[in-house]
């Protein structure tokens, strides 16, 4: 074990770079996924707020209904 | 044609399409980390450093990759006035920006113990830092103007000129003395680089091309419902 982290030397190098990769990927990952989560939730609020003949306008576009959907499923 | 790229079928299949790539990006990257970190030789050279290149190589091929297909969708877009491929190219961008950043950080720290020093004025890395200019012009643009229109046209203007970089960047090491090595891998003659080591490096290329692939998606969706709340104002 203590070989495979120390690498020669070069641990210190290798691990950072694989360390940076990967939290840049978990960084990247989290604010994509609550910019999602924040537009779907803003959605819903809007959606709650329409009358009945307007949320029943809305939910003739296949998008509005796909998302509407996820937001149950879940 | 361009029913295909319609975004009422676009997001049902992009919506449900995230978890399985999440999935298989996990699987690819577990596979590929275990092979560049644990199963793949040390260069005779470079000896333990040489595994910085499982995540500096794949991230700089995505990176210009993704800025092609941006420009690609831009230009498109504002031939055939074709609204969804601008939003292609806007949910490209993250991705390929943080995959820019990550070739020059990684590049950096591979740098210090080969070449002795963290950063060098060298063609290659050069470009490379251009480029990442490029992108984060490209993104600013999307945040700062309201106007479609407009977003649209200096959008794809930042895409035109930061794609003559692109052929720069690859050519860099051959028309200029570098310090940066000469490519190892090319598809139209035969690669330098052992089996022992390419097929770590591809599995690596692999686990990045599904990581953007999940960004792209998550990002197009947002973009989408975005798009859905401003009509939802207009009721």
């Amino acid at each position: 074990m203590n070989e495979i982290l120390f690498m020669n030397g070069y641990g210190v190098y290798v691990l950072s770079a694989f360390s940076f990769t990967l939290l840049s990927f978990l960084g990247l990952y989290l604010v994509t996924k609550m910019q999602f989560v924040k537009e779907k939730n803003k959605f819903i609020t809007k959606f709650g707020t329409l009358t009945t003949e307007q949320a029943n306008f809305a939910k003739l576009q296949r998008i509005n209904k796909e998302i509407l959907s996820k937001v149950t499923n879940n | 044609m361009f029913k295909l790229f319609e975004p009422n079928k676009i997001f049902k299949i992009t919506s449900r399409a995230t978890k399985y790539v999440l999935f298989l990006f996990i699987v690819v990257l577990s596979v590929g980390l275990l092979e560049a970190l644990v199963l793949s030789p040390e260069d005779y050279k470079q000896s333990d450093a040489v595994r910085i290149m499982y995540v500096h190589v794949p991230a700089a091929w995505i990176s210009l990759g993704i800025f092609s297909s941006i420009t690609f969708f831009s230009i498109c877009g504002f031939i055939f006035k074709n609204k969804n491929f601008f939003l292609i190219s806007k949910s490209l961008a993250p991705s390929g920006f943080v995959f820019n950043i990550i070739a020059l950080v990684t590049g950096s720290i591979w740098g210090k113990p080969t070449w002795g020093t963290w950063w060098a004025w060298d063609a290659r890395i050069t470009s490379m830092l251009i480029l990442v200019l490029f992108y984060a012009m490209y993104i600013i643009v999307w945040r700062i103007y309201d106007k479609e229109e407009k977003v649209y046209r200096i959008s794809t203007f930042i895409t035109i000129l930061g794609i003559i970089n692109v052929p720069i960047i690859k050519y860099s090491v051959d028309w200029w003395n570098t310090l940066h090595q000469p490519a190892s891998i090319n598809i139209l003659s035969k690669s330098s680089i052992h089996s022992s080591m390419l097929y770590p490096l591809l599995i690596m290329t692999a686990a990045f091309t599904l990581f953007s692939l999940l960004i792209f998606l998550m990002k197009y969706n947002t973009e989408l419902i975005k798009i859905k709340n401003k009509g939802l104002d207009r009721l």
